[in-house]
């Protein structure tokens, strides 16, 4: 995809549950190659709207395209062509890390052989060789995401969707994620990714959307938004971020890496 | 979208399933000593209670269990569905470019596999406690046959209730409701010794009809009252699980579906 090309248009999307709106008017623009963050508080519809464009859920109104591709009339060509990384963990659990590389691998339709030494590669790159053979229900929290992030890295997707990606991390290991998606922006990746956190928005996205009740409020870069939002909302969302200083300051600056 | 393609995807999946076996050997022993205690416990602790006229109890039971175990393996296909959904593997693999008919497909291969090993275990047992087939190989391979044939038409009612389900706690449900259709048959003993309600109910349960005609072709002791379900047990044992079948399967796939609504 070559930069300057839409890699994530949503129209007008619309989206009830039994009656209750979640999308009510939806509308992103996202240029290739750059990180687009999602904004909102909880209920906002960040993960819906994540669900719809990763042909996870049908919306019932509005029109998607992802990668160049429609969303609903060919979900499966949108689906060689993206990464997931959802809000809750969704790796096997009873099967090993290399054993879940190697299966999704499969399942994208690699020959065997290449999904083993992709698999590899990505133990390797998120460093958890060392429990790559361990099953994952004795992985942390920390292993366990970057074991998903891995997952959904296998294809090399040129669009990946990471929903709330940090939340529940302790700042550490949050910053190993943030390191990992700057990296993947260096070579190319859009990236979407929903956040309630102002500070995560602000270090890694171009631009930021905010949602609020279904619909996109503002839109813009980090600084056009701190200039056009209301002082008070920028207080609310900001508070936690710096109690995260605080703890980092505590902790020290060094990504970890856990005993494995 | 070629049928190797869904054909590879089928036994990725389902090698998936294996490799949970190979990393809880115990749930998977405990489940296939389960029947094995059952024909224990109702062979010499209810078996002297238990008059069949025809021969004894045993091998009045052991074909009995034999459906029974058919139906045992429902709940940890329910449950094994369930835990996909609740832990967001389902999800993941909706996200990849693999078909509805690959993951269904891979949740019934599995499980019959399963049952194979399941039916190897209990007649072994049944052939240790003395059971044997009377009539010979072929009518013997056709009533294991139709065993398979009915666990074929109950993956596809744990596909289904497991992806209605969603839960594991919900999945509890099952296991419950396994027992009374389990015991609401000629499995144990016969419905013409029940109250004429629950006979009538036991006569045409899709269990009886299977257990009724492996005992035929078994040339086990039937210990039935001769009626129409009875006489053409053979021929019930080939069309219920077909209809079962027949329900489930497009159920469960319009379920799959759904995840997406
Ligand atoms: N499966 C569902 N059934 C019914 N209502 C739902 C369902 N999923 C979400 N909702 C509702 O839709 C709205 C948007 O939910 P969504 O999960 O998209 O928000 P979110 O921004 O991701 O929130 P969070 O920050 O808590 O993850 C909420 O009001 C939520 O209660
Ligand atoms: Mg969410």
């Amino acid at each position: 995809m070559a930069y300057g090309d839409t890699a994530i248009e949503a129209v007008d999307v619309r989206k009830r549950y039994r009656g209750k709106v979640a999308l009510d008017g939806f509308d992103l623009t996202v240029e290739a190659g750059t990180v687009c963050g999602l904004l909102g508080p909880n209920g906002a519809g960040k993960t819906t709207a994540v669900r719809i464009l990763t042909t996870l859920l049908r919306p019932d109104g509005g029109r998607v395209r992802v990668a160049g591709r429609d969303v609903l009339a060919d979900p499966r060509a949108v689906r060689y062509r993206i990464g997931l990384v959802g809000q809750d963990t969704s790796v096997d659990e009873v099967l090993s890390g290399r054993q879940n590389l190697v299966l999704f691998g499969k399942l994208c339709h690699l020959p065997t052989a290449a999904a083993r030494r992709r698999a590899d590669e990505l133990l390797e790159r998120f460093e958890l060789t060392g429990a790559a053979d361990r099953s994952v229900a004795g992985y942390s929290g920390g292993m366990r995401r970057r074991l998903d992030l891995a997952t959904s890295l296998i294809l090399s997707p040129p669009v990946l969707f990471l929903d709330e990606p940090t939340t529940g991390l302790d700042p550490r290991t949050r910053i190993d994620v943030w390191a990992c998606v700057k990296s993947l922006v260096g070579d190319g990746t859009t990236v979407l990714l929903t956040t309630q956190y102002l500070e995560e928005a602000d270090q890694l996205a171009d631009r930021i959307a905010v949602i609020d009740a279904g619909r996109v409020v503002a839109e813009g870069t980090p600084d056009e938004l701190k200039a056009k939002v209301g002082p008070d909302r920028v207080e609310t969302v900001t508070r936690k971020p710096t109690l995260d200083e605080v703890f980092l300051h505590l902790t020290g600056h060094r990504p970890t890496t856990e005993p494995s | 979208m070629t049928t190797a393609t869904a054909l590879r995807d089928t036994a990725t999946l389902t090698g998936r399933v294996l490799r949970h076996w190979r990393r809880r050997p115990v749930s998977i022993a405990l489940g296939l000593m389960f029947p094995v205690l059952m024909v224990l416990m109702f062979g010499y602790l209810f078996g002297g209670a238990m008059a069949v006229p025809d021969g004894r109890y045993l091998d009045f039971l052991i074909p009995g269990m034999l459906a029974m175990t058919m139906l045992f393996g429902l709940e940890a296909l329910v449950v094994s569905i369930t835990a996909d959904t609740a832990k967001g593997v389902t999800d993941r693999v909706r996200a990849m470019p693999v078909t509805t008919g690959a993951v269904l497909a891979s949740r019934s291969a599995a499980d019959l596999l399963n049952a194979v090993v399941g039916l190897g275990v209990m007649v072994a047992t049944g052939l240790l406690v003395g059971w044997t087939a009377q009539r010979g190989v072929l009518p013997a391979l056709a009533a294991l046959g139709l065993l398979v044939w009915l666990r074929f038409a109950f993956t596809w009612i744990g596909t289904y209730l497991g992806l209605l389900l969603k839960t594991p706690e919900s999945a509890v449900a099952v296991q419950v409701l396994v027992w009374p259709v389990g015991f609401l048959s000629s499995a144990f003993v016969s419905p013409a010794t029940m109250p004429d309600w629950l006979g009538l109910v036991a006569t045409w349960n899709p269990l009886s009809a299977t257990a009724t005609a492996i005992r035929e072709l078994f040339g086990n002791p039937a210990w039935h009252d001769g009626g129409w379900a009875a006489r053409h047990s053979v021929a019930l044992a080939l069309l219920w699980p077909a209809v079962l079948t027949a329900v489930f399967l497009p159920l469960a796939v319009r379920q799959y579906r759904a995840l997406g609504r």
